[in-house]
């Protein structure tokens, strides 16, 4: 008797959390490690349950920094791995973060947003590491990240962060507030021959042959795994094309970092996904992504019944930014209205690429999402001037 | 003849990248004897290089992974054993060996090495102890002696040294020795012994450091600690490893724990087992 | 229809919610959501949970003036009572709510489901109780999807019991609208 267990093909109500652990057994990750921490330790109660009945590995690691380093291995290994944390933890990823950028490797590191600096809010949501997950490691680099809006996003999006790691070889987030990790919603779950999984390139040379670190016209270098037979070196140092240790060659360290980067910037056409909502004769538009978006699109709705002609662009893909979409936008709209649960990040590149559109930022901190007349307030006043 | 071709003859230069040499390693550092001895222990127990996986942190030992012709991963710093961890659970038929420094291992990677310890995760891990950062030009480490000098101790140490076949036997380990750099051929066994147990298995390997922790300390040449090993070291199988401590005086080696115990693999596979069948029943 | 549901931490509050959801969305074809928030206690803590209904699709996710708002502990009813919708729905226990207000502009129903369940032996399914006068008295929920949702939401040993707690509550709920 076969038991279909990976892909659970139906309509539920779910948790976002739990939506985000079986978007990823849906698409093949079959190894997790974590350390419980809220709002995101739903996700490894999820993955422990779970990744046994599917034939994949659990591991409760001793913390983040292990964790982190665990599904680097275990990508290495072969696996699709995943690691779930929230803003302390993502701190104490970041130096792996970096190994995982420098060394091409296949991951998905979910971050469920809480109330921050430090331990700040546990329980509630927000949106302030959206600077740190592009910046957080030190020096340059790429990364790809998505900001799911709803539970059915959760698990949609899950998926597609893992077939962005395995198609660019780059650690990809899924960068989630605690307010949609915590939130219950419908999910519909596809049957498993509806849903696009992609696989990371093998090399089609002989192990004599291969260069690990040789990039294919897509800036992307084939990926052979360890116990596959082809002697791979890897290392977090800067490398040449056989993965061997080059420190000290100019050449080679630019190289290498310009790739790292370009790989996903030349790729951003086929990354970036946005969602637009009456933006075709929106004089005001608003920007928004993951939980504020939802209250934008009813203050967006309330703004059109009193008569002023706003529009919507959520940005699904957070990084890497959309410049072109809003630059685009900014040429068609007289404002532009940004909310977020922050101090202010996402808007900071609006403005980079906005340049003479001005700009209405809107702040919430403290764990609510914004409320749509608190939107629809701002859009008014944009509309104005 | 070139140089590389001179190493080509030897009958252990199969198992190195011989491309990377020659090594980092100082004249007299205790490292390349472990790499040897290591290598000594892939050859005799025919070893399939292509499931054996080494893993390595940061520092002069760390660069043994670029050594061995065999998949490595050179991680960041005292991460070796977290990642390895992830390999060997996502891939049990591979054969994971950390080498690394007393730094990497104790210091910045000691939450690591302790838990994958307790969880008796399947590797075999070696230490080469030097009582210093050697790479980054000799300062204080968890292993350094008190009152040794070190460019961060200019005045002699004031903290306890950790005594890692101790801490590591407290930790879970089912196997733990200690030698030093001279002991080569009951190194190379221990590391034969090692990995073929299956479990957390640790071996210590004392080493000198004479280029730095040596010179700031009066220790002499290469040759000098070594003779100093021979005088001072003594062998004691099982001896309880609280008691094993290095001085001055004496350097107590041996195999001091040499246990059976579940795997975390192998409780997993059980477990797998159970939840399949009842999945399967029901 | 937004729905809030308050008390404190151990009386399946925040199950009462999901199980309302999962009826709407789940066995019904309405779209529903959940929110839920709660003190650091794992018992004894206040407790909220928070479901919205709808035929569209829900849009901004949180509950500001309910249409409806049950309430299972004093603090709730007074943290709560004034952010009701004018002429919602209030359903409270009397007996754990014993000090009401007066003169509010609601549709009040008085349902003593801590009371009933205990006449069924087990206290802890006063909140399925409090789910089938909800089922009467606000007619939004279809009763075998309500069912349904229990049957998917409560362990199979206490099935029969939460069953014919729904169905008691469902009676008492009837006889209110009847008086």
């Amino acid at each position: 008797m076969t038991v279909h267990r990976e892909v659970l093909t139906g309509k539920h109500l779910m948790q976002g959390d739990v939506a985000c652990a079986e978007g990823a057994i849906a698409a093949g990750c079959r190894f997790f490690a974590g350390y419980p921490i809220t709002p995101a330790t739903e996700i490894a109660e999820r993955m422990a349950r779970r990744m046994i009945e599917v034939d994949g590995m659990f591991v409760q690691m001793e913390d983040e920094l292990a964790s982190m380093a665990a599904i680097i291995g275990a990508s290495w290994a072969g696996a699709k791995a995943m690691t779930a944390t929230s803003g302390p933890g993502f701190s104490l990823m970041q130096e792996n973060i970096g190994l995982a950028v420098m060394t091409e490797t296949p991951c998905v590191v979910v971050n469920i947003m809480r109330g921050a600096p430090s331990t700040g809010q546990p329980t509630e949501g927000a949106q302030q590491d959206v600077m740190q997950s592009k910046w957080g490691s030190h020096g340059d680099y790429e990364i790809i990240a998505l900001a799911p809006a709803s539970v059915q996003e959760m698990f949609d999006l899950t998926i597609e962060c893992f077939n962005f790691a395995e198609t660019y070889r780059a650690p990809t987030f899924l960068l989630a507030d605690g307010f949609t990790g915590h939130l219950w919603e419908r999910v519909v779950i596809p049957p498993p021959e509806e849903i696009k999984t992609v696989e990371r390139k093998k090399p089609v040379v002989p192990p004599d042959k291969y260069l690990p670190f040789k990039p294919d016209e897509d800036l992307v270098p084939p990926m052979a795994c360890f116990g596959e037979g082809y002697s791979v070196h890897v290392t977090g140092l800067t490398h040449d094309e056989l993965g061997y240790p080059k420190t000290t060659d100019p050449k080679i360290q630019r190289e290498l970092v310009n790739r790292l980067c370009q790989k996903i910037r030349k790729n951003s056409d086929r990354i970036i996904r946005t969602y637009e909502f009456m933006l075709e004769d929106a004089e005001v538009a608003v920007v928004a992504y993951g939980i504020p978006s939802r209250s934008s699109l009813s203050a967006v709705k309330m703004a059109r019944k009193a008569g002023i002609k706003a529009g919507l662009l959520r940005l699904i893909t957070v990084w890497p930014f959309p410049e072109k979409k809003v630059e685009e936008l900014s040429n068609n709209v007289k404002a532009i209205v940004v909310p977020e649960m922050n101090c202010g990040q996402v808007v900071r590149e609006v403005e980079r690429v906005a340049k003479e559109t001005p700009v209405h930022f809107l702040s919430k901190i403290g764990g609510e999402p914004h409320s749509p007349s608190e939107i629809f307030e701002v859009i008014r006043r944009a509309a104005k001037t | 003849m070139t140089v590389i071709q001179e190493f080509e003859k030897h009958p252990l230069a199969k198992y190195l990248r011989l491309e990377r040499f020659p090594h980092i390693w100082c004249e007299g550092c205790g490292d390349g004897i472990i790499l040897n001895c290591f290598v000594k222990a892939l050859d005799d127990l025919g070893v399939n290089m292509d499931k054996l996986v080494v893993v390595s942190g940061i520092g002069c030992m760390g660069r043994v992974a670029g050594y061995i012709k065999c998949d490595s991963f050179h991680t960041t710093h005292g991460r070796p054993i977290a990642l390895a961890t992830g390999i060997k659970l996502a891939n049990p038929k591979l054969t994971i060996a950390v080498i690394s420094g007393d730094g990497d291992l104790f210091a910045i990677g000691g939450n690591h090495f302790i838990h994958a310890a307790r969880r008796n995760v399947d590797m075999t891990v070696i230490c080469s102890n030097n009582f210093n950062y050697g790479m980054t030009g000799g300062q204080v480490g968890p292993t350094t002696p008190l009152n040794s000098y070190t460019t961060t101790t200019p005045y002699g140490n004031i903290e306890h040294p950790f005594n890692l076949v101790h801490l590591t036997a407290a930790a879970g380990a089912v196997y733990v020795a200690r030698w030093t750099a001279l002991h080569v051929k009951r190194l190379t066994e221990s590391i034969k012994k090692a990995l073929q147990k299956k479990g957390f298995k640790f071996i210590e390997v004392i080493s000198p450091c004479p280029e730095i922790y040596g010179r700031r300390n009066k220790l002499g040449k290469s040759i000098d600690i070594m003779k100093r090993y021979r005088q001072i070291s003594e062998i004691r199988h099982g001896y309880d490893p609280a008691k094993a401590e290095i001085t001055r005086e004496k350097i107590i080696v041996g195999e001091f724990i040499d246990i059976e115990k579940p795997t975390y693999g192998e409780l997993l596979q059980k477990q797998f087992l159970k939840i399949q069948k009842k999945m399967i029943g029901g | 229809m937004e729905i809030r549901i308050g008390g404190f931490g151990g009386q399946g509050i925040i199950r009462t919610g999901l199980i309302l959801a999962t009826a709407s969305c789940v066995y019904g074809d309405k779209n529903a959501i959940q929110t839920a928030s709660y003190g650091p206690e794992s018992r004894g803590g206040r407790c909220r949970s928070e479901v919205i209904i709808s035929d569209e699709d829900i849009d901004f996710p949180k509950v500001e003036h309910p249409d409806i708002l049950v309430a299972m502990s004093e603090e709730a009813y007074l943290q709560y009572v004034d952010d009701l919708k004018e002429n919602g729905i209030l359903i409270v226990d009397p007996d754990l709510v014993p000090n009401q207000r007066e003169n509010l502009e609601v549709r009040m129903y008085e349902v003593p489901a801590t009371k009933i369940a205990e006449g069924l032996g087990k206290k802890i399914v006063a909140n399925v109780v409090m789910i089938g006068a909800f089922a009467a008295i606000t007619n939004l929920l279809g009763v075998e999807d309500l069912k349904e949702s229990i049957r998917r939401n409560v362990p199979k040993a206490f099935m029969k019991l939460n069953l014919t707690a729904f169905e008691k509550g469902y009676e008492y709920g009837k006889s209110l609208l009847k008086s």
